[in-house]
């Protein structure tokens, strides 16, 4: 069975790909582990600029706090001759996995400034990732602020990156905007090589004891799946750069689904942090099953055949079909 | 650079092995040489030095002993105390013929008091060693002296002690011409190295040393030496010819300055000698005849060359010490100077001595005009002080105080900041701007307030072309800062500013504002100086530009602005280059924020028109209320108005004995914001109160006829508990807004929250000043509502509990502190009944630092006594108090029962039965007491008045030995091993910080593995000592570990086990801490997960439960439920491991979590044994151990 596909170029054993999660990624004998068990590629944990920022302002304050205030103690620390606040833990990693592995390694970035974006992306290149993903997280809350100008931003921010590095540039991304096919043509346009769907946003819980808003992790369900497989059977023929499905896939058929609906690459990570990382070995051997008691040869062959575009009732993937629904329901 | 740092440089380079311990304010150096050790710096061989930390000075000293001994150039630094701890080594290194320099900040001795500041009085009690003496003056000739004397001591083979003075030069920033490796390398006499190599002890050519000898023997051998010393003073003086030949630099072992015709001569060593030359220098100028003699090698003393020094017209000499010794014929450079003198034959002199600067004591141009002018007198005055005022036994020299010898081109600068506000920070800055971008000479010398939290600094600048040696404070200033505009109300600033100076303000203010505001006293400063005037509302641009409360970058581009000192451009643009250089490692966001703070500022920086009238009626208020006391409104009041400086000799108490319940008076007003209660979401659970680091929030229960005059704004509500519902109580929470330091500590552990608005809780921080006046009102009033009879108070429940009176509070410890609230506890547990040992520390500091303490006093006048002995001996101080008072309780019981007849067998009876177990029965034995002082007054014999000078010890005393982890892991530990040991009822209280604190955050070995400290600046690799399992192997000891944050019922359990246990008692309790690098407003959630972690372990070790069949050990904390590492990137000084050495602290912190897992696993086994069942003797026997050496 041929489970190769071809994503930003890169042409990968499967497309079983690990998505970008601490967890999955941070240590390299994880990474080691996820190419034994015959993922596709990596997409490592994401380095925050924020984070950047303001572990560097605590650590100046808290190297700050009570000095020159008392005789006896005019410091509390000694000082280092320097300080890792910079990118280099990351760009070390990126540089040890690729040591360590053959599979794509794909960095990945979630910048706050303009001047953030291009910078690391450009230190990500130097340090030897194969692509690099934007993880674009941004959740705008400010009220006087348009919808336009917030996608004007994504489009920008890809236009930036992509003019400053060669390696492909995936975009991962919400699927808030108003009109999302839209979005995804503005950003092929501004030159994403691949867009991958969607971006799950950590969403905070209330604690009921404790009266106090918490942020919780919680980990996909395979329901989730359904809305990036829509917009990617939508988008499916439409746009040139590649898909990639991310959200709900937990099993093999998950990952049929995603491709027939027209990704190039599925992401796994809620399923790996349940199961464990060896579990990308069962849904392959799983998809490769099934696809042979159906007569596939490839993946290349299945890819898109169920898209908006290929399917027999395109209109299924818009609101007809939920009009339909409603008038084929029967109250008991 | 400073003191510290220029002798640091030079030790560190010219040996290999070096011992340290930290002691203020030696400590620096010690910490350099172990972060240049961590940094891989080499010395000039081309190694690394070891660097070890030792328990003790004396633990060092005797290290540094065997290092030496075994043939490795070796060097340690200390001061004060610590020196005393290494006299006995230094003894034997100097018996034994070893090359070997200590360094020394000098500082004075503990007497009446401790005192951190300089003065000679430790060098001085260690003249008598052996050992050669270098006293450096300046930070200079610091560094340049360490190199003398560590290449004249290898010739010699006499060991060196190099002093110079504490604070003053140790701390002074100073633009000096620091000595290179090659500069050191020349000084050093390979062959001389090799020497000391060869006589190394080995077993390839063994020798034995350290022999016992006998009478025949050893007066003979004690003269053996001779010839060594003989000589010791040409080797120095020529190694400062080597010196001089190699930088340029020229000393003498006396070096005189002044008229070649000189007839009035001062002698002395140390800073002062700078102050004199330059006031000689002003003298000699207006044809005076006066001089200085500088000394610089102390001991051995060269009689010939100190009098050849001397110029043949001299007619008198002043000798200053800087030291006092109570009972002698004179000090002992003045007793030195008269031998010299007398052995000479010089003859016709007219020799005084006195005492100047004890304890860093300004010495000014001003002091010294007057100790020339006593010269001049007829019959001058010996024996004297300067600098003070002795109308006790009239010791003091007059002076007139404006005599001022200032140079019209420097420039002289003072800034009033806050420690927070990193107004110091900026001018070592502004020091090192000038120093290096400029030819000017620059000089900086910092001024803190002995408070912990809202300290108030002064930084004393001075710049200009020629040398600085004005080792004093500015008196007259060009340039006056003022970065906290609360200043204003506080002190009067302007008084040092000369007529024509400058004056800029931090003030929320605009320029056209500000003259209304200023109090009268400020105006009449600025119309009678003619001063000009400049404001800038710094918070705002500060915070405008991302720096949040920090005014440092702003405030220092005003003063380059404005001052002069640099063209404003060229001095912008070196602030810049200098940021980016300071704040280049801590990230690009640092630099950037640090560079917009400069760009924002200049805009918001304006000039004032200022009146020529004084219009303001604001006066500054009084630094106490009125109704204060005598003693501290008169003594303690003019402290904290900076006005202890001119307070007679006969206004201090002549055996430093002080009132308690003094920080009450202090109404520091440091909090920007305050709790305040909103009684209708409160619970009256007691744990705001009971966190509160400066006891500053109280609950009392009361009968509501206590609420008739309550004012109006006054806070009530139905009490909630059943004991007090049932009787119609009625309860309020109260903050002292004047005491509170806003450290918001009882916010974050507030469990209750508001049902309709979350964020808010049952307290809610507030701002102070439009709540301060209502408040102060409302606090007198709470007062003064009757407390509830502790008889009825619960003390087992924290509800309850908190209703008793703390007998320490408004404390000046850090904000937020994590150690007061487990001293505030026991206060109000046991402190109508406690005496205290404590150990030097941060608890000694904020415990009895003057002018105030937080120690208290009841209703009834009772309180805790307090007493700070050492640092290394509390333990033992404390078993004295125990020894002490229980004799005095048997004492008392002989004399009762041979009184029995006149007192009557009930009475007798009752009081020698008396069961003091609780609140009433300590109530009870106090009425007897009474009772029999009554029935005593009317016995006419030598018995009942004895009996009447120890009948209150018949009333129970709890004994308390407080401190740190550093006395009790570390220099106490010997001390405290056998206290545990001795079966006594102490109670000994460790606030357990991890680290030395009040020093500044040196590891411990309590610090626990992982914990980026200093003298572990790499991370400390070994894990925290197990106190409690060690204390606990005794078996008859009581040991709790507690964490306050974490399970405060655990706490307040085990304090009452504790106290209740008739024997030794050892109570662990964690401490959160600034040093941790953590935010001290939710520092208790780091105490939970500490616990949570494992990382600190919560349990009670009770020896009863094993008399009683039960297992004595109780593990009150759960399973682990996070990991270790969680806890630790909560605190910095774990997470900076991450990011100075990310692979070294992954493999620290893997182990960590092993650590606690394997501790946890232990104490699960050890709490789950099977008890033998077996009772044992009811009382373990209380042995009186014999320790003989």
């Amino acid at each position: 069975m041929d489970l190769r596909t071809t994503y930003m170029g890169m042409t990968l054993r499967n497309p079983l790909v690990v998505s970008a999660c601490g967890p999955l990624s941070e240590d390299i004998g994880n990474i080691k582990r996820a190419e034994d068990a015959g993922a596709g590629a990596v997409v490592l944990y994401s380095l925050f600029e924020e984070q950047l920022h303001l572990e560097s302002r605590e650590l100046d304050h808290y190297l700050t706090q009570g000095t020159d205030s008392f005789a006896e103690a005019l410091s509390y620390f000694p000082e280092p001759e320097q300080f890792h606040l910079g990118p280099e833990g990351y760009l070390n990693h990126i540089h040890s996995a690729k040591q360590a592995v053959g599979i794509p390694i794909i960095a990945s970035l979630n910048g706050t400034t303009a001047g953030g974006w291009t910078k690391f992306a450009k230190q990500i290149e130097q340090a030897g990732a194969d692509a690099l993903e934007l993880n674009i997280y941004y959740i705008p809350t400010d009220t006087k602020l348009s919808g336009a100008e917030v996608e004007q931003t994504y489009v920008d921010i890809v236009k930036a990156v992509k003019g400053v590095v060669a390696i492909p540039v995936a975009v991962k991304l919400s699927p808030f905007f108003n009109n999302m096919a839209n979005m995804a043509k503005r950003l092929d346009d501004a030159g994403a090589d691949a867009l991958v769907l969607f971006n799950r946003f950590y969403q905070p819980d209330i604690d009921l004891e404790e009266l106090a808003v918490q942020p919780s992790v919680i980990l996909s369900t395979p329901q989730a799946l359904r809305l990036p497989m829509r917009w990617i059977a939508i988008l499916f023929g439409r746009i040139d750069a590649d898909l990639a499905a991310t959200s709900g896939i937990h099993h093999a058929p998950d990952a049929l689904k995603m491709l027939m609906a027209g990704a190039d690459v599925t992401m796994l990570c809620s399923t790996l942090l349940a199961r464990g990382i060896d579990y990308i070995r069962t849904i392959e051997t799983e998809m490769s099953h099934w696809m042979e008691e159906h007569w596939y040869e490839s993946v290349h062959q299945l890819k898109g055949s169920l898209s908006q575009m290929r399917c027999p009732d395109p209109s299924t993937f818009e609101r007809a079909q939920y009009m339909r629904a409603l008038t084929t329901y029967k109250p008991a | 650079m400073d003191g510290n740092e220029a002798v640091g440089h030079v030790a560190y380079r010219t040996n290999e092995v070096i011992a340290i311990y930290p002691i203020t304010p030696s400590s620096p150096m010690g910490e350099w040489a172990d972060e240049w050790a961590a940094h891989g710096i080499p010395n000039i061989w081309g190694t690394v030095p070891s660097v070890v930390e030792m328990q003790s000075e004396g633990g060092a000293a005797g290290a540094v002993h065997g290092a030496l001994q075994t043939g490795s150039l070796t060097t340690t630094f200390t001061a004060s105390q610590g020196l005393l701890l290494m006299i006995p080594n230094m003894y034997k290194i100097a018996g034994e013929l070893t090359p070997a320099v200590f360094h020394i900040a000098a500082r004075s001795l503990a007497a009446q008091g401790l005192s951190i500041f300089g003065d000679h009085a430790d060098v001085m009690a260690a003249r008598q060693t052996g050992w050669a003496m270098l006293a450096s003056n300046s930070v200079q000739e610091a560094m340049d002296f360490a190199l003398i004397a560590q290449a004249a001591t290898l010739e010699a083979r006499v060991p060196y002690l190099h002093f110079f003075d504490g604070f003053r030069t140790s701390h002074e920033v100073s633009k000096i011409e620091v000595l290179t490796d090659d500069d050191m390398r020349a000084m050093t006499d390979e062959t001389l190295v090799l020497a000391h190599r060869a006589r190394g002890l080995s077993p390839d050519h063994p020798v034995l040393r350290g022999t016992a000898q006998n009478p025949d023997v050893y007066f003979q051998a004690r003269e053996t030496v001779n010839p060594f010393y003989a000589v010791c003073p040409d080797i120095t003086q020529k190694a400062m010819d080597k010196f001089a030949k190699l930088v340029g630099r020229a000393y003498h072992l006396f070096d005189y300055h002044g008229a070649p015709n000189a007839e009035r001569v001062i002698v002395l060593m140390g800073s002062g000698c700078e102050a004199v030359e330059e006031t000689v220098d002003s003298l000699t100028k207006h044809g005076e005849k006066v001089g200085v003699l500088k000394v610089r090698l102390y001991r051995p003393f060269d009689v010939a060359r100190f009098v050849a020094a001397l110029p043949s017209s001299v007619k008198s000499i002043a000798v200053l010490d800087r030291t006092k010794e109570p009972g002698c014929p004179g000090e002992p450079l003045y007793l030195d100077s008269i031998v010299a003198l007398h052995e000479t034959g010089r003859t016709g002199i007219n020799v005084v001595g006195g005492r100047y600067g004890l304890s860093s004591k300004e010495f000014t141009p001003a002091m010294i005009k007057g100790v020339f002018d006593n010269l001049a007198a007829a019959k001058p005055k010996n024996h004297f002080t300067v600098g003070i005022v002795d109308d006790v036994t009239n010791t003091s020299l007059d002076y007139d105080p404006s005599f001022s010898t200032e140079n019209p081109k420097t420039v002289r600068a003072l800034f009033y900041g806050l420690g927070a506000d990193g107004t110091v920070g900026a001018n070592k800055n502004s020091i090192k701007i000038i120093g290096e971008d400029t030819d000017n000479y620059a000089q900086g010398y910092f001024v803190y307030d002995s408070k912990k939290s809202g300290s108030t600094t002064v930084s004393h600048l001075r710049f200009g072309p020629e040398p600085i040696r004005s080792t004093y404070l500015v008196t007259e200033a060009n340039f006056v800062a003022c970065h906290q505009p609360v200043f204003l109300e506080r002190y009067d600033i302007l008084k040092e500013a000369i007529p024509g100076g400058t004056f800029l303000l931090n003030t929320p203010y605009g320029p056209d504002e500000i003259w209304g505001k200023l109090p009268r006293v400020y105006q009449e400063h600025i119309v009678s100086k003619k001063l000009k005037v400049h404001v800038i509302d710094a918070v705002k641009v500060a915070h405008d530009s991302g720096m949040g409360g920090r005014i440092n970058t702003v405030m220092q581009v005003c003063f380059f602005a404005i001052s002069g000192v640099l063209p404003r451009q060229e001095a912008i643009e070196a602030i810049k280059k200098s940021i980016k250089k300071t704040y280049g490692k801590k990230g690009d966001e640092i630099v950037q924020m640090n560079l917009t703070a400069v760009d924002n500022t200049l805009a918001h920086l304006h000039e004032v028109k200022t009146s020529a009238r004084v219009e303001s009626r604001v006066e500054l208020p009084l630094p106490v209320a009125k109704e204060a006391p005598d003693f501290v409104r008169d003594v303690l009041g003019e402290i904290m108005a900076g006005r202890g400086d001119l307070l007679p000799v006969s206004k201090m108490p002549c055996d430093g004995t002080f009132p308690t319940a003094t920080t009450r008076w202090e109404k520091r007003n440091i909090a920007l914001e305050i709790p305040v209660w909103d009684f209708a979401i409160c619970i009256q659970c007691g744990k705001c109160a009971m966190v509160c680091p400066h006891g500053v929030i109280r609950a009392k229960a009361y009968e509501s006829k206590a609420l008739a005059s309550a004012p109006s704004t006054f806070k009530s509500t139905d009490a909630k508990d059943r004991d007090w519902k049932e009787l119609g109580l009625k309860y309020t929470i109260q903050v002292a807004p004047e005491d509170c330091t806003g450290c918001a500590l009882c916010v974050d552990v507030c469990p209750a929250r508001n049902k309709s608005e979350t964020r808010l809780k049952a307290i809610n921080m507030g701002s102070q000043p439009p709540l301060r006046e209502a408040e102060v009102k409302n606090w007198d009033f709470f007062l003064g509502i009757p407390e509830l009879d502790r008889r009825k108070i619960k003390v087992g429940s924290i509800p309850q509990q908190q209703l008793q009176r703390p007998l320490f509070e408004f404390s000046g410890a850090c904000a937020g502190c994590g150690e007061t609230p487990y001293l505030k506890l026991v206060s109000q547990l046991f402190g109508d009944r406690m005496v205290v040992a404590n150990a030097t520390g941060c608890t000694s500091i904020y415990g009895g630092n003057l002018p105030t303490t937080p120690w208290a006093v009841n209703a009834d006048g009772r309180g805790p006594a307090w007493c700070n002995s050492l640092f290394e001996d509390n333990a033992e101080f404390g078993l004295g108090f125990r020894v002490s008072i229980d004799k005095q309780k048997e004492f008392a019981g002989e004399l009762l029962k041979k009184l029995a007849p006149q007192i009557g067998d009930t009475l007798t009876e009752a009081i020698l039965k008396a069961d003091q177990k609780d609140e009433a029965g300590i109530f009870d034995q106090r009425e007897r007491i009474a009772a029999l002082k009554a029935k005593l007054a009317g016995v006419n014999s030598l018995e009942s008045r004895a009996l009447l000078t120890v009948a209150d010890m018949l009333v129970k005393k709890s004994v308390w030995i407080v401190g740190g982890d550093g006395w009790a892991y570390d220099i106490g530990y010997g001390g405290l091993d056998h206290v545990l040991a001795s079966g006594r009822n102490v109670n000994i209280l460790v606030l357990d910080t991890e680290v030395y604190s009040n020093t500044g955050g040196q590891c411990s070995k309590s610090t626990p593995r992982g914990a980026v400290a200093k003298f572990a600046a790499g991370g400390k690799s070994s894990a925290k000592k197990d106190l409690g399992l060690i204390a606990m192997t005794y078996g008859n000891v009581y040991v709790a570990s507690v964490a306050m944050g974490a399970r405060d019922e655990q706490t307040l359990r085990a304090l009452l086990e504790a106290e209740s246990y008739d024997g030794p008692s050892l109570i662990i309790a964690y401490s959160h801490c600034i040093a941790h690098g953590i935010n001290m407003t939710t520092a208790m959630q780091n105490q939970k997960a500490a616990v949570n972690s494992g990382q600190w372990l919560l349990y009670r070790y009770d020896p009863r439960r094993e008399l009683a069949g039960e297992i004595p050990l109780q593990l009150d904390s759960r399973a682990p439920k996070q990991k270790v590492e969680e806890y630790l990137l909560m605190e910095n000084r774990f997470k900076m491991l991450t990011k100075s050495d990310p692979a070294r602290a992954k493999d620290l912190f893997r182990r960590a979590q092993l650590d606690a897992e394997r501790r946890f696993k232990f104490y699960e086994h050890l709490s789950a044994r099977p008890s033998n069942g077996q009772k044992e003797p009811a009382k373990p026997p209380q042995a009186a151990t014999a320790v003989t050496s």
